[in-house]
């Protein structure tokens, strides 16, 4: 049926561990697929279920509509990129993107006219001969992709692969591999704990937490329409407001916290009564000045200001250890809060969303 | 022999007395200090590397050899004239007595040349064993069976090598475990004569240096990052080009350093020859012994040995620039 990689009811357990805990999915052909999550979350341990370095404890993986059980990953087809690369150092560049074709027992003339090929694409071309040692960071994270593409697989496993690198190299990678991404066309799955990765590149993302995927979906969809308190509070900022559902209305729940009533939407379908928990980006925060709104408001004392050009970051006193924070823009005139003053801020209802209670992302 | 002791003593004294002597010896001591490595080290502390690395190089090494090169080139034989220097010793190990009736000394030079080659055989025995080994120790056990692993393989060599060659006697005698065994199971009729083939020989050879195989190979193969391994397998690869492609380049230099060490070694084996050989076969290190202690002729003795030494170091030289292995790389 579906002609991409399918994961049902896979569990993975080590002993008493369980990496993965019934995962399922259907990643589309062609589709830039990622695995978000802190590390020690289980994506890495899908992957090499994939890539066929071990086997669910439970459950099928298909890739092309075709069991993999008991496929090894040198039979599979699929490519995994490792987080360190892994690229061989005693061989020359060519040599290394040629080693799949090689091991395919295709003659010297071909392999090399073939790596000649996917140095163009790398944008490396005539660099071949050069040792792996010889190339910069970004350099070899392109050669590791030729290596892959090299064999033509359908699916592009990488493990983060970009985490060894610095910033502005990162940045810059993310649209290289999506551009490399479009232009062979075929499904890359990518692991990632770095959501600006994940939300920049992908075309669909599942947020993963202790072996559980908690949600599937695209970038705005994951970021505007958490599913769980887990997703809410670790793609992006969060304001996160405790309390009861004491009210259901529509679409819309109310809570009674400690600041007052405050309403969102119900996404979830809570009930009264139900414990829950009121999630307002920075962003759809702002502070009250003049009127007082009617509903949804904040009242609570400034405990810092970070000065950032643009805008200024103002975080203030909230429920828990964690502090309420969101940003003004700069008019030019800085602000007039102090440290210590207390401050009103107020939220528009369709920008808080009420989300059952559930553990959050460690920060 | 013993004007070049006294000349050699003589040079020792001259290089410790001399700073004493001068009169300026102040200015020799601080000038000394000067000198980065007494600097770094203090001058007691530098003093006792040098004087140390002195003794052993110079004293231990170079000096005891020195002297076998002079007995090498001296006529060491019954009535012979211990004064002069000849070339016969060398000769004799090629062209045998004058009156031989064949032109060379066939059965030395076979010898030799069996030494050689059993060596190369019982090398390649010993890393076809010991590389798996030392690949499955390094790649594919944790921290606890690993140290397991080594420990079994250390252990036995506590047990002196005369006594483990008997064992090996005793296992591949004609009334051995190996023959029982094998009879008891309707394989053969009767015995092999493994001692007699040479086959317990090359096996207690291999045995006796299993260790200086495993140990290097397993530390180069340890370093390899595991990655690289399942990328190629990733990749596509079977187990066997793995092993030709990623594994075995990588660690070549502990191949390389193993294998010349089990090759030398092997080579100047006496011990196990001598307990496992055949009666009709001879390793070459038994002929240089008999030349010591049975012939009394230390000069024969010393040239053969010599001629060992320096065909091993050329044999591994040569074998090493084939398979382009620095000799610095034997020390990683």
């Amino acid at each position: 049926m579906s002609s991409g990689v399918d994961l049902e009811h896979v569990t993975i357990r080590f002993g008493d561990f369980t990496a993965v805990d019934d995962a399922n999915l259907a990643i589309r052909k062609g589709e830039f697929f990622s695995f978000l999550g802190p590390s020690g979350c289980g994506k890495t341990t899908i992957l090499r279920a994939v890539s066929g370095f071990n086997e669910p404890t439970e459950g099928t993986i298909r890739i092309n509509g075709s069991d993999m059980r008991g496929i090894g990953p040198n039979k599979r087809p699929t490519a995994l990129i490792f987080q360190n690369l892994a690229l061989f150092p005693l061989m020359s560049v060519a040599d290394n993107i040629a080693f799949g074709l090689e091991v395919e027992g295709i003659k010297y003339v071909e392999r090399r006219r073939r790596a000649e090929e996917l140095l163009d694409l790398i944008a490396l071309s005539g660099q071949g001969d050069k040792m792996v040692s010889e190339l910069s960071g970004g350099q070899k994270q392109r050669v590791a992709i030729a290596r892959a593409l090299a064999v033509e697989p359908e699916v592009l496993l990488l493990d983060e692969p970009l985490s060894a690198l610095d910033l502005k190299l990162r940045q810059h990678m993310r649209s290289e591999l999506r551009n490399i991404q479009q232009r062979v066309g075929i499904t890359f799955i990518y692991i990632t704990h770095d959501q600006g990765e994940a939300l920049t590149m992908s075309d669909r993302i599942a947020v993963m937490s202790a072996g559980v995927i908690e949600q599937v979906g695209d970038g705005s969809t994951i970021y505007n329409e958490p599913e769980t308190a887990f997703v809410a509070s670790f793609v992006g900022e969060n304001n996160p407001f405790y309390g009861k559902v004491v009210k259901v209305d529509g679409d819309y729940a109310q809570i009674q916290n400690k600041f007052g009533l405050l309403r969102g939407r119900n996404t979830q379908g809570l009930n009264e009564g139900d414990a829950a928990i009121l999630f307002v980006r920075p962003e759809a925060l702002s502070l009250v000045e003049g009127d007082v709104p009617a509903e949804n408001v904040v009242e609570s004392t400034i405990l810092s200001e970070e000065f950032e050009g643009p805008s200024i970051h103002i975080h203030m006193e909230g429920e828990t250890e964690k502090r309420i924070s969101f940003a003004v823009s700069n008019e030019g005139k800085g602000t007039h809060l102090k440290v210590g003053d207390t401050a009103k801020i107020c939220f528009e209802v369709d920008r808080a969303i009420v989300l059952p209670e559930g553990d959050l992302a460690d920060e | 022999m013993s004007d070049f002791l006294s000349v050699f003593l003589a040079v020792v004294l001259a290089l410790l007395v001399a700073p004493m002597l001068q009169k300026n010896t102040y200015t020799v001591w601080a000038n000394l200090r000067q000198v980065t490595f007494v600097k770094k080290n203090g001058v007691l502390v530098s003093t006792y590397l040098i004087g140390a690395v002195f003794i052993w190089v110079v004293l231990m090494i170079i000096a005891p050899q020195l002297y076998m090169v002079d007995f090498s080139f001296r006529d060491g034989a019954i009535g012979g004239d211990p004064d002069a220097y000849t070339l016969k010793n060398y000769s004799y190990l090629i062209f045998g007595r004058d009156s031989d009736e064949n032109l060379f000394n066939l059965l030395h030079l076979q010898i030799f040349l069996k030494t050689i080659l059993a060596s190369v055989g019982v090398t390649l025995l010993a890393f076809l064993l010991c590389y798996p080994i030392a690949y499955y120790l390094a790649q594919s056990t944790k921290g606890g069976t690993t140290r397991l692993f080594l420990i079994a393989l250390i252990l036995p060599f506590w047990v002196n090598e005369i006594l483990r060659a008997f064992a090996f006697r005793i296992l591949f005698g004609s009334s051995g475990v190996i023959n029982v065994s094998l009879m008891g199971m309707g394989i053969l009729d009767e015995p092999i004569d493994f001692i007699k083939a040479d086959i317990a020989m090359y096996a207690g050879l291999s045995y006796a240096y299993i260790l200086l195989m495993v140990f290097p190979i397993y530390n180069a193969i340890e370093s390899l990052d595991h990655n690289q391994i399942e990328a190629a397998r990733d990749l596509g690869s079977p187990w066997w080009r793995i092993h030709y492609r990623v594994v075995i380049p990588y660690a070549k230099p502990g191949i390389a350093s193993g294998c010349t060490m089990v090759f030398m070694l092997s080579a100047g084996a006496l011990a196990v020859p001598q307990i496992l050989g055949g009666p009709s076969s001879l390793w070459f290190t038994q002929i240089i012994y008999d030349w010591f202690f049975t012939g009394g002729d230390w000069s024969r003795g010393s040239a053969y040995a010599f001629v060992l030494l320096f065909s091993c170091i050329i044999f591994v030289l040569a074998v090493m620039k084939f398979f382009k292995v620095n000799l610095g790389e034997l020390a990683k």
